[in-house]
């Protein structure tokens, strides 16, 4: 399959988004809201519950259905509280030693001027600094896009999987055909040069493994999340661990 | 404001003498140079005795990395590090190996930073300079790697580290691998700092994209030049976001400091003085090896 068809999948409006995982996955889901400083983004769905015998706390980028959802959800773009709001609760998740486990799927961090005046920048550069600190399994899946920095604001993880047709990206294949091709009807180029398959990144080492997409799904998912889990929890130094993950890069 | 300087000042009529749009390592060869700033010419040998900083207005003209070094610590007190790690063309991305030879073949250095140790005042610390002239100071795996490095080096020998920002952001043609930096380059830093080490980084015109949203951040102080732009997205990114044009001085480093993101704006001519302050208050004088 060409990139460019990958990417249209990844953005499809039908697939199975951020609440969808929570509610077919989770038990016992307790949403838990806001930053504590500013607002609750809700672009970011983030709150404790049960996955098998598992107490964890789920973090889960929502780009909404509806017009009216979407529109909450700022389109799964989060600002800086959005953020915030999950680096406090994997905090939270560290205080109580119990995993973390993120639904990755945006876009990208929103660019606007809140977010700028907010402190955009400084809020991802946090998560990526602080997750680095915690004793706890990490486990992300990329569930659609993972747009870079705003993606990868909840993927530094002990163990990271995409879904096959999801896709991971310094850049949007159409930011990236703008700005180095000189031309945004490139994107289809970009898309490929860019190798952001779920394929590609398995190659690269940037990714444990692909989840096959087919109607089970969920308990697929839920299944490796437990069996990884079941795994993670015993084994010490997960921190050491996440550092020697991404110190190969 | 009639200085002596004035009496310098070329006629209106003469044919421009450009040569310094602060790029370039080397003195220009023009007589004067016309400030970005206020629009006037400066007489080039006294920009060039000001730090390549404008006398009148205080724009902060771009400088090469090896040039910052020059007026920032002690004399021959830089010890290079790494400065054989390339840009590698992981995704065989199209043209981008013409481009880094390209780049190298511009600004004679291997990447977009340049890395090691120096002093101020005889206080050793670990220091990265990024550099404009190299692709935008964009950071792929190599610009990822040696401020990684850098960090290490800086926790083995207890040291601080400074870091000077300058980058358009990710390096594109790197993907994946680019983005990753982000994470790598952040956690040398979270090791470095658990170890009680300063980390101050400089923020210099322009960082933005992953850069800002990584190491640019991080700094248990974070200094900026003046005038410096500094944001995740770029202001354009944003304006066809928007639909609508930005306000003056959005996303500049007087608007950073308004906002609470940064410690202190400091000018270039300032920033051996004060940073000798700021390694002299954190440098515990067992330590101090001087
Ligand atoms: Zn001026």
């Amino acid at each position: 399959m060409k990139a460019i068809d990958t990417v249209k999948i990844a953005r499809d409006k039908d697939r199975p988004h951020g609440i969808d995982f929570i509610n077919k996955i989770c038990d016992n889901f307790f949403e838990m809201c806001g930053d504590r400083s500013f607002s609750d983004d809700k672009a970011i769905i983030g709150g404790v519950c049960n996955i098998g015998a598992h107490i964890v706390t789920v973090l889960a980028i929502e780009k909404g259905r509806t017009t009216e959802d979407r529109q909450l959800r700022n389109f799964g773009m989060p600002h800086p509280e959005g953020y915030r709001k999950s680096l406090r609760l994997m905090r939270q998740a560290n205080k109580f030693n119990r995993p973390i486990i993120c639904f990755v799927d945006t876009a990208g961090a929103f660019p606007g001027l809140g977010a700028e005046e907010r402190g955009q920048g400084t809020a991802i550069a946090e998560n990526l600094m602080e997750m680095f600190s915690f004793n706890v399994p990490i486990i992300t899946i990329l569930t659609g896009e993972g747009g870079s920095g705003g993606a990868l604001a909840l993927s530094v993880a002990n163990e990271v999987y995409m879904l096959k047709n999801s896709v991971y990206s310094v850049i949007s294949p159409e930011g990236c055909a703008s700005i180095l091709f000189k031309d945004s009807t490139k994107s289809e180029e970009a898309a490929e040069a860019l190798k952001l398959k779920a394929e590609n990144m398995l190659e690269l080492g940037v990714i444990e493994g692909i989840i096959e997409e087919d109607d089970g799904l969920m308990d697929r998912i839920k299944c490796l999340i437990i069996d990884r889990l079941n795994v993670l929890k015993d084994q010490e130094n997960l921190k050491e661990k996440r550092f020697d993950r991404f110190r190969k890069f | 404001m009639i200085s002596l300087r004035d009496l310098f000042r070329k006629p209106k009529n003469r044919p421009e003498n450009q040569g310094a749009d602060g790029n370039s390592p080397k003195a220009p060869d023009g007589l004067y140079t016309k400030c970005d700033g206020c629009k006037r010419s400066i007489f080039t040998e006294e920009l060039m005795l000001n730090q390549s900083v404008c006398p009148d207005c205080f724009f902060h003209f771009k400088i090469s990395a090896r040039r910052r070094l020059e007026f920032l610590v002690d004399k021959d007190s830089f010890i290079e590090t790494n400065s054989d790690l390339k840009g590698k063309d992981i995704l065989s991305f199209p043209s981008y190996e013409e481009k880094l030879k390209e780049a190298v073949k511009k600004c004679g250095e291997n990447e977009a930073v340049i890395t090691g140790t120096a002093k101020i005042d005889g206080l050793e610390f670990g220091i990265f300079i990024m550099e404009s002239r190299f692709m935008m100071g964009s950071m792929g795996s190599a610009v990822g790697e040696k401020i990684t490095r850098i960090f290490e080096d800086a926790l083995i020998k207890k040291i601080p580290v400074i870091g000077f920002c300058l980058s358009g952001g990710a390096r594109m043609q790197e993907g994946i691998i680019s983005l990753m930096q982000m994470a790598k380059t952040s956690a040398a830093i979270n090791k470095h700092s658990e170890a009680g080490l300063l980390y101050i980084s400089v923020l210099t015109d322009p960082t933005t994209g992953g850069v800002t949203a990584s190491f640019a951040m991080l700094g248990d102080i974070i200094l900026a030049e003046p005038g410096a732009l500094i944001g995740f997205a770029g202001p354009r990114v944003i304006e066809q976001t928007l639909r609508q044009k930005l306000p003056d001085g959005f996303q500049k480093a007087e608007f950073l400091l308004k906002g609470g993101f940064v410690d202190s704006i400091i000018k270039r001519t300032e920033q051996r003085e004060k940073i000798g302050q700021l390694l002299k208050l954190h440098v515990e004088e067992d330590n101090e090896s001087n």
